[in-house]
């Protein structure tokens, strides 16, 4: 039986998230304290050490970013928390907002410190809209007892902390729509270069990290005993929060070790639903791979996931589909979520979408034929590499992967072969 | 669509004070416009955001009126036009739909009465489907002015619900 760790999660439950002493008394704001004796680069250091790589879906070398984000010379710079988790099936940045938003903040301040920024930007979704008081209450407190504002902890670190809201658009999770967002423009994405490390929101160098990773920085900074490095496997230390979600009969967010498998974090969530099997699992998202039964019992780590041809852990979603559900069905309700998505800036996306939709319907029909597979996988591939952001580039990963683990839904039936 | 009247003269100075205020809670600042156009539109009966509203923001912050409605126009979950009272969102991302969130839809279309987009004759409910909002934990769920219902498997919760909000 897989075993859950707390290590971010710890304090979740622990301690009345409305106040701040409550959460200096858990040993809060002691990584920003510590972090406030180091430089940037080796805070940055400490992140590589610990293997840390971006939780919002790109897994980018955390340490590597912020290294390259000090490096970037400019009189004012900015942090972005994402907390615009609009993958499908995604969760557990809610509740790491929920129940210990305290940690988010002292992760965006030791983020300011380390890269030079003097104000930092927490983007939430809309849909949390419901979170705002509690936010705004956890900024104002930290504002109250000095840990924003000026010369904080007389460190001589002047760094404020904005909340935004989006207003219910998926594709705002990308970096630089993201940017136009906090600008107060509707947000579609730019084109690249410049990278918003150089210029993002207001032309200034952004660092954007996920809720996760920032609410990992202040507990690995005070890591003394390696804990974190020793959960995990060698090659892929941590921990990892999932949420698990779908047809299973306890769903919810969990923290777990990596190289936890596919199959334990199922068990983990109550196991399927009582009278179905497993049909596919999605994991990161709509924008997430599908496993087959036969992939099951592939560990969680970034490595064997890829090498079970399921390229992203991604965001830390875990769909699980029981055979109710076919596989087409399936994809067809992932490519209406991203018709409805894609911001219609460029061309491969809006049409790729749109059309790969429709072959779907054929598919579900059982009227395609060979030639109409072969135009879908084309679109798909013309959408992963021509599109002008992520949004259109992973769109597909949903279909390529199923076309590989699942090839018997997209056999061409013989009286329309004939025709 | 009328042309484009630039005095926003169908606005009564209770509804301009309010905005104001809104204005004023956001600092003054035009960055902030998805913000201030949410608590706008959250602030009308029928949460939308009607055009003199519209028009009367785009002055008090000094924008274009067309980069309002470039921004109106592009979030989902702002909205030009009428809507209810209370707005029922039903989850259509796939952690709800595998969860039956069809047969969930189905029942609120009974009960009320009205078919997805459509207002109730008293102005009271509208059904809309959209994408996730993060409650796959409690999936089928509806999400209503902000706050989420969760576990929407059997009619009676659904009507308990409805009760609740009225």
């Amino acid at each position: 039986m897989a075993k859950t760790v707390s290590f971010i999660s710890r304090r979740f439950g622990k301690y009345d998230p409305w106040s701040l002493s409550e959460y200096e008394a858990h040993g809060g704001f002691q990584g920003l304290r510590r972090a406030l004796t180091m430089d940037g680069y080796e805070i940055a250091k400490i992140l590589s050490a610990n293997g840390i790589q971006g939780r919002g879906g790109a897994a980018y070398d955390m340490g590597r970013k912020w290294t390259q984000a000090k490096d970037v010379k400019a009189p004012d710079k900015c942090v972005v928390c994402n907390a615009d988790e609009g993958e499908p099936g995604t969760f557990k940045d809610r509740e790491m907002l929920r129940r210990d938003p305290f940690q988010v903040l002292e992760g965006m301040i030791i983020a300011g410190w380390s890269v030079d920024a003097k104000n930092g930007y927490l983007y939430l979704r809309e849909e949390y809209s419901h979170l705002q008081p509690l936010l705004r209450n956890a900024i104002r407190q930290c504002e109250e007892a000095g840990y924003l504002g000026e010369n904080i902890l007389g460190s001589g670190l002047n760094y404020r902390i904005h909340l935004y809201s989006g207003a219910g658009a998926y594709v705002c999770g990308e970096g630089s729509a993201l940017a136009e967002s906090i600008e107060g423009k509707s947000g579609r994405p730019r084109m690249k270069p410049p990278y918003i490390k150089q210029c993002g929101v207001f032309h200034l160098p952004t660092c954007v990290n996920n809720v996760e990773s920032l609410s990992l920085v202040p507990n690995v900074l005070m890591d003394d005993e390696g804990f974190y490095k020793r959960q995990g496997t060698p090659e892929c230390p941590g921990t990892k929060m999932i949420s698990v979600s779908g047809n299973v009969e306890r769903p919810g967010v969990f923290e777990i070790p990596f190289g936890t498998t596919i199959r334990e974090i199922i068990e983990l969530a109550g196991g399927v639903t009582a009278g179905h099997r497993v049909q596919l699992v999605q994991l990161g998202g709509a924008s997430g791979c599908l496993a087959s039964q036969a992939e099951l019992d592939t560990p969680y780590t970034y490595k064997d996931m890829k090498n079970a041809g399921l390229t992203a852990i991604g965001s830390g979603a875990v769909l699980v589909v029981d055979e109710r559900t076919s596989v087409i069905g399936f994809l067809r309700m992932t490519q209406e979520f991203f018709c409805h998505e894609s911001c219609g800036q460029c061309t491969p996306c809006r049409e790729g979408n749109r059309h790969i939709a429709l072959l779907l319907d054929k598919l579900a029909a059982g009227t395609h034929t060979q030639k109409d597979i072969d135009t879908m996988l084309k679109f798909a591939h013309i959408m992963c590499n021509a599109s002008l952001c992520g949004l259109g580039e992973s769109a597909q990963s949903a279909l390529l992967s199923a076309v590989e683990h699942f090839p018997e839904v997209f056999e061409v039936k013989k009286e329309v072969a004939i025709r | 669509m009328k042309p484009f009247d630039p005095t926003p003269d169908e606005l009564t100075a209770g509804d301009m004070a309010a905005i104001d205020r809104i204005i004023a809670e956001h600092d003054n600042d035009p960055t902030q416009l998805i913000g201030i156009l949410l608590a706008v539109q959250a602030a009308q009966e029928r949460k939308y955001i009607s055009r003199p509203a519209a028009v009367y923001v785009a002055q008090k912050l000094n924008l274009k009126i067309t980069q309002l409605y470039d921004v109106i126009s592009f979030y989902t979950a702002l909205h030009d036009k009428p809507r209810a009272k209370y707005p029922l969102e039903v989850c259509s991302s796939a952690p709800c739909r595998v969860n039956d969130s069809k047969q969930l839809l189905e029942t609120l279309k009974e009960i009320l009465g009205i078919e997805l987009g459509e207002v109730t004759y008293d102005g009271r409910f509208t059904i809309e489907r959209v994408p996730c909002f993060g409650a796959c934990d409690v999936a089928p769920a509806v999400r209503v002015n902000g706050v989420v219902y969760g576990n929407l498997t059997t009619p009676e919760r659904v009507l308990a619900m409805l009760r609740e909000l009225d």
